[in-house]
């Protein structure tokens, strides 16, 4: 059987959901002060988007059309709540980090989305193809977000802990100088705002070329 | 903590938009003219309000005595979810003015971060009904307050030589940043200044 690789691979960079589509953007600028928090933060949507997008497109034809939306989030809550349990099992220290916004995900835009937009009317391959690329998608930017915030506002990056590494790498000058705002809630919409010009500027010049 | 100390620590001290980021997808969505901004205040305002208590109500009533608290995020995604197409119709029979104000804007309610938020922050913090029903309250108006100041920004934006790539977007991101910095003003030695704690 032929893989559609174009469904794996638009969710990274031409459709990024957290740059390009703007989407769920609560636990990306909320989580994002520390690396760790990131990344539980996108093995969490990544479990949700794939099992979600997997059993839609398999129920698709048997979801009446009046009723899918209530349908879809009770999917998706069930997932969330089999996140939450597992995480808060397995990595209770990310799981309070995470806080709120963990069972936020049911009402995070991209899932519900991509279940509207792709998984109802695709194959069960090719909608997994899709979550696997649009959680990459959301994984890199926001880690590339939790990096830049935890780097200038505290100079470390925060991973997780292992034999006698703490988890924390502390990043020499930027951790003696450290700009406090970029970790407070200010900088996180700064930063977005910045980014979000980098590549809306980045299209452009693509579209011209 | 008084009625009060919640009032102030949900509208500015943890104000739902500028501090925790929830609903900034209508925050930066909606807020492009200024009456959009105050009907989707107003109708936040009104769900959360509302969601709080029958939230708190079906946790308090239903979960806790038949031990299904692990079923929070399932039970009120869904009450909320209902509550919002029970509200659509009940205000479209009352007050048809009102629907005609509000009614565009309830069904995003329901995938408003806010709402569901509001209502998990309610239990977390062991609120009790009164408390419950003013944290809503207050988380609402928090909301109002940002969207409003946000439109209003905005608006004069529109006016603005802006440089393209900032256009839109990013500068609404920028404008509420500035906006975030100044709410730091407002932190928790405001409410042990104020003694209410």
């Amino acid at each position: 059987m032929k893989l559609n690789w174009n469904e794996l691979t638009k969710g990274i960079f031409k459709e990024n959901p957290v740059f390009i589509i703007v989407l769920g953007l609560c636990p990306v600028l909320g989580v994002s002060t520390q690396v760790s928090n990131a990344i539980g933060m996108s093995a969490g949507v990544l479990f949700v988007l794939l099992f979600s997008n997997l059993l839609i497109s398999a129920l698709r034809n048997f979801i009446p059309a009046s009723i899918h939306i209530p349908a879809y989030i009770v999917i998706i809550a069930s997932l969330v709540t089999i996140t939450e349990m597992v995480m808060h099992a397995f990595v209770p220290a990310v799981y309070s980090a995470l806080g709120v916004y963990l069972p936020l995900i049911v009402v995070n835009c991209i899932i519900l989305g991509r279940a509207e937009a792709f998984a109802a009317r695709n194959t069960v391959i090719d909608s997994i193809l899709d979550a696997i690329g649009m959680s990459i998608g959301f994984a890199l930017g926001l880690t590339l977000i939790a990096v830049i915030r935890e780097l200038l506002g505290n100079g470390t990056i925060t991973l997780f802990a292992m034999g006698g590494f703490d988890g924390v790498i502390r990043v020499p000058w930027f951790y003696n100088n450290p700009m406090r705002v970029m970790s407070l809630a200010p900088g996180a919409l700064l930063l977005m705002g910045y980014l979000k010009a980098f590549f809306d500027w980045k299209g452009a010049r693509k579209k011209e070329a | 903590m008084s009625y009060i100390a919640i009032l102030l620590t949900f509208i500015f001290i943890n104000n739902f938009i500028l501090v925790q980021f929830l609903g900034l997808c209508p925050f930066i969505g909606v807020s492009k003219s200024s009456a959009n901004a105050i009907g989707m205040g107003a109708s936040v305002t009104f769900v959360t309000t509302v969601a709080s208590v029958v939230t708190w109500a079906i946790y308090y009533f239903l979960l806790v005595p038949m031990h299904l608290e692990y079923l929070q995020t399932l039970t009120f995604i869904l009450v909320i979810a209902s509550l919002v197409q029970l509200l659509e119709m009940v205000i479209q029979k009352i007050s048809p003015a009102l629907y005609q104000a509000l009614g565009i804007y309830l069904p995003l309610i329901t995938t408003n971060c806010a709402v569901l938020g509001i209502a998990i922050i309610n239990i977390t913090n062991t609120y009790n009904v009164m408390e419950s029903f003013t944290a809503g309250f207050a988380a609402g108006a928090g909301f109002t307050l940002a969207i409003v100041l946000m439109s209003n920004i905005r608006e004069k934006l529109d006016l603005m030589p802006v440089r393209r790539a900032y256009r839109g977007m990013p500068i609404a991101f920028i404008s509420a940043g500035l906006m975030a910095l100044s709410f730091m003003a407002f932190d928790k030695s405001l409410l042990t200044n104020l003694h209410l704690v």
